[in-house]
């Protein structure tokens, strides 16, 4: 199939930010995934923010119902979806008057016309068409297509019900907006072929909707030019589009195979954690085994049970979960067994916004267990970094004999970024040795510890080797109930010491510009895009400004100390109260300044920016009257 | 040539020090279960004891073979990560009245439901021991505990009847002191293949003792007590009386006074629960209550087996994964 070209102007920009938007039902993630995908392909570095109801199906055609999905695409490297839209596409009156606010002026309005109608405006709970609207005009480039009917006129050969062909008219704004920007309409044929094999006539009508709205952008004088965004300068490899659920899943599986074991899931069905279990459950032909749990805290104990046999036990939940799974982190982490326990961080407390992204768990990964209880913490700055994140989270379990924690959240898991694909001949194998069997000559020492203050993973079916695990304190050794005050502390100190121990063996926690400088920018999981992007682009402006972005929270690199004292003012950004600032603070004794946001929504760089800027102009001026 | 060491009680033994009440019927359970492991065929590597917590859950530490003593209710769920990742070894759960149902009522349930192939023993003392001697789930209505002054207002739940409710394939029942049938009933329920549930009524003997007098004294137990067997009639009182099946409920009837053909024969491989379910609900004093075997259903397919079948039937269709066509399936784009 040749690629269409259009023969009208083709402006090129650096990189374009769009948002389609419509009812829960109009195909909005399924357009925005196929846009991405194919800006991808087209060699584009592409971010997206995927933004959903977190009802099933909200009432048809109103605000809660409205479905989001926003995406850059850029021949540059970038890092965030993208602060303000230079196109807004909306299927309904919800969707316009709950996204018309992030469209920046002299942007992109295009509205589908037959669904701005008096039924639509009383579900949407607005007086009159907002499209009339007179400030429209004078701020915004609005284009009202009839898509409905120019999507009915496409399918109409098929003989298809109106309800069906209403449903192809996501194709019909998915061409359109490729012949926007320039994009190729192959991928999305191929993936219409494909989904829709057993439906030919389906398949059929959904491929003559996207050449429709193709041709429309085309021929029709409402669209004068398109936009053309060149592909950037990644580095070389080869590259897929990958979802932070997806590299979660994908990571935990190349850790099982490097390490020899077999993956044994443990979990319980929760937004926005639930697709890393779909994902795993692909891959029994890998020796995966995934156990959908009664409910939470049966996951963390199957997990636990798994662990103990000798797998590779994960389990996976979302803060609720992970509250509930509270006692089972503890057993797993005084019966010292490896396992991963992964937090997608969503909106909270209690069941707050399952679909919305948060990063307040923090403290509740360190301190939310009874006891003095400490887990190593991990948390991925990004879709791809899932990955890597997963592999070495394993890693530190193996070698300490300890549940890790993996930090994610809601804009990670659903958002999506070129990965540089590794090979799996690149990634260093991690060595577990269970100790061999006996003849029971000697006693064995469950709880010896070699120089990692690791204990032996003695596994059942080992002969000679047969001991109890439990809850119960320990005496050191020999693992039996130990009630005797200097081995209870002896013990404590030893579980904490064999989790402080590991940031001698991780790298030092690296930075984004000079070592020195008047401000610098602390950050830790999904907030790395938009707080690199803010502070690079306070460098340009001047300001004296670094980034130090953290992928480990417990322990934390040796040299965070230093840094924080290297620098005259320390904000440390992130989407809940001041967690990681209490944490900095308490430890470092350094006064950071918290820049804080807990509204569902990321950090635009817009207000990362203008917080830098206030404390980078508050030392300048305190410089100043040092220096008069 | 080498030969595998018979294994005698006493190598079932741990080197810790048992510390249950002295008179606690826990340790009958242990010596019977010491007496009944060396015939199972199983080396001690290979056995796995998980308990959750109570005193019947301190049993693991007594055991010389692999244990976790672990948090409270939820053993069930430990044995079912353990079991489906290493399906060849023998699995019991070791588990109390209070431990199985009440907080751990949902994982029990699902445990027994699943089909998994372990062996789920409930010390029933129908009281909190550990903790001191509040009232648990299988007390007594009106009985006065340390958490209930005035009398329990809860009505009990029968183990049995929730294990059957949830359709598990081996429901059985014995008494601490009858120490021949309780060796047996282990015996039985760990040659099951699935979910096996044995109930033993256990005297505790400082909370709660007595409570299950009419069944564990020898002089009561024949008044009081139906010793199941399959294939043969319900009888009871040295054979005096029977139990017989009238429309949708169970009588008592004199032998003497009835054809046998009228006694209700024991099917403990009927499928169908709702016989078992009838007997599980015989109570004193009203009814004699059945000890042995109340079902036993061979040839479900258990979760264990399943789980792994999917992982070879997968591994056989696709081929071993292979991780670096995975990753590079799909849409993919070079850049150099």
């Amino acid at each position: 199939m040749a690629s269409l070209k259009t023969s009208k102007d083709v402006q090129s920009v650096s990189g374009i930010t769009v948002r389609l938007a419509g009812d829960s039902g109009d195909g909005m993630q399924l357009l925005g995934t196929q846009l991405t995908n194919t800006s991808a392909l087209a060699g584009n570095d592409v971010a997206t923010f995927p933004d959903f109801p977190a009802e099933i199906r909200a009432p048809r055609g109103t605000r809660a119902g409205v479905s989001g999905f926003q995406v850059q695409f850029a021949s540059e490297e970038i890092f965030t979806p993208g602060d303000t839209l230079d196109a807004l596409v909306v299927m309904n009156p919800a969707a316009m008057v709950t996204n018309l606010d992030d469209l920046r002026h002299g942007g992109i309005l295009i509205a589908n016309e037959d669904g701005f109608n008096e039924k639509e405006f009383k579900l949407a709970k607005v007086d009159s068409n907002p499209l009339d609207a007179n400030v429209l005009e004078e701020t915004y480039r609005i284009i009202k297509v009839p898509m409905t009917k120019l999507t009915r006129e496409a399918v109409s050969e098929f003989g298809l019900g109106t309800k069906i062909a209403d449903r192809c008219k996501n194709f019909f704004a998915m061409g359109l907006v490729y012949w926007l920007f320039g994009r190729s309409l192959d991928p999305t044929l191929r993936f219409i072929q494909a989904k829709f094999s057993k439906k030919p006539e389906i398949a059929a009508a959904n491929e003559a909707a996207l050449r429709a709205g193709w041709a429309f952008g085309e021929t029709t004088e409402a669209f004068g030019e398109s936009y053309q965004v060149e592909a950037a300068e990644l580095k070389p490899g080869i590259y897929r589009n990958i979802m932070g659920n997806q590299a979660l899943a994908w990571g935990l599986i190349a850790a099982s195979k490097v390490s020899s074991k077999d993956l044994f899931y443990g979990t319980y069905p929760i937004t926005p954690a639930s697709d890393i279990l779909h994902e795993l459950t692909k891959y029994k032909n890998y020796g995966v085994k995934t156990f959908q749990a009664e409910d939470e805290i049966a996951a963390v104990c199957s997990t636990i049970g798994a662990a103990f046999g000798g797998s590779m036990a994960v389990t996976a939940s979302s803060g609720p979960g992970i509250a509930l799974k509270a006692e089972g982190m503890g057993l797993g982490m005084i019966l010292e067994l490896p396992m991963i326990i992964i937090n997608v961080q969503r909106g909270g407390p209690s069941t707050g916004l399952p679909t919305k992204t948060e990063q307040s768990d923090l403290l509740q990964g360190m301190y939310g267990r009874n006891g003095e209880a400490p887990l190593p913490i991990l948390a991925p700055r990004s879709p791809a970094d899932c990955f890597d994140i997963a592999v070495e989270a394993w890693r530190i379990a193996v070698e300490c004999m300890v549940p890790v924690m993996i930090l994610s959240d809601g804009y990670i898991a659903n958002g999506s970024e070129p990965w540089k694909i590794p090979e799996m001949s690149g990634i260093s194998p991690i060595t577990v040795s269970h100790p061999e069997g006996t003849d029971e000559d000697e006693p064995f020492m469950p709880y010896a510890r070699d120089e990692h203050l690791a204990r032996p993973w003695a596994i059942p079916g080992t002969p000679g080797l047969m001991h109890r695990v439990g809850g119960l304190e320990k005496e050191a050794g020999s693992g039996n109930v130990s009630y005797d005050p200097d081995n209870h502390q002896h013990m404590t100190d030893m579980r904490a010491a064999k989790v402080a121990k590991i940031a001698q063996r991780i790298p030092q926690q690296d930075i984004s510009g000079p070592a020195t400088g008047d401000v610098l920018v602390v950050s830790w999981g999904g907030t790395y895009g938009a707080c690199h992007t803010a502070v690079s682009r306070c460098r340009s402006d001047g300001h004296s400004v670094s980034h130090a972005h953290l992928r480990y929270l417990n322990p934390m690199p040796s040299n965070i100390g230093d840094l924080l004292r290297s620098f005259k003012k320390v904000i440390v950004a992130e989407l809940n109260s001041g967690q990681l600032r209490l944490l900095l603070r308490a430890e470092h004794l350094v006064d950071c300044v918290g820049v804080n946001k807990v509204q569902g929504k990321p950090f635009t760089v817009t207000e990362l920016v203008a917080a830098i800027e206030q404390q980078s102009n508050a030392v300048k001026s305190d410089s100043k009257l040092k220096a008069s | 040539m080498s030969t595998l060491p018979v294994l005698k009680p006493a190598d079932f033994a741990s080197d810790q020090d048992v510390r249950w009440c002295p008179g606690c019927g826990d340790y009958s359970i242990l010596a019977q279960m010491k007496k009944v492991l060396p015939d199972l065929g199983f080396p001690r590597e290979k056995t796995v004891f998980i308990s959750g917590i109570g005193c019947s859950s301190r049993f693991p530490y007594y055991m010389n073979t692999y244990g976790m003593h672990s948090i409270h209710g939820r053993a069930p769920a430990f044995a079912t990560g353990l079991k489906t990742t290493r399906p060849e070894l023998m699995v019991w759960v070791i588990t109390g009245d209070g431990d199985a149902l009440s907080i751990g009522g949902n994982h029990f349930i699902h445990a027994l439901r699943r089909n998994l192939d372990i062996n789920i023993i409930l010390f029933n003392n129908r009281i909190y021991g550990l903790t001191k001697g509040q009232y648990s789930p299988t007390s007594v209505e009106g009985q006065i505990t340390k958490s209930t002054p005035m009398g329990s207002i809860d009505h009990p739940l029968s183990p049995l009847s929730v294990a059957l409710a949830a359709e598990a394939t081996f429901v059985a029942r014995s008494i601490d002191a009858h120490v021949k049938h309780l060796g047996a009933t282990l015996k039985r329920a760990a040659a099951h293949k699935g979910a096996s549930l044995v109930e033993v009524y256990q005297n505790c003997n400082v909370f709660n003792d007595g409570a299950m007098a009419y069944a564990q004294e020898r002089k009561q137990r024949a008044d009081n007590v139906v010793e199941l067997e399959h294939g043969k009639p319900l009888v009871f009182a040295n054979g005096t009386k029977g139990i017989r099946l009238v429309g949708t409920h169970l009588e008592i009837v004199n032998t003497s006074d009835v054809p046998a053909d009228d006694l209700l024969i024991h099917d403990e491989k009927d499928p169908n629960p709702s016989i078992h379910m009838m007997m599980a609900r015989m109570s004193y004093p009203v009814m004699p209550e059945p000890i042995g075997v109340l079902r036993a259903v061979e040839g479900v397919p258990t979760y264990d087996d399943q789980i792994n079948e999917q992982v070879t039937a997968a591994t056989e269709t696709k081929g071993a994964g292979d991780l670096d066509s995975l990753f590079t399936s799909g849409d993919t784009w070079t850049v150099d």
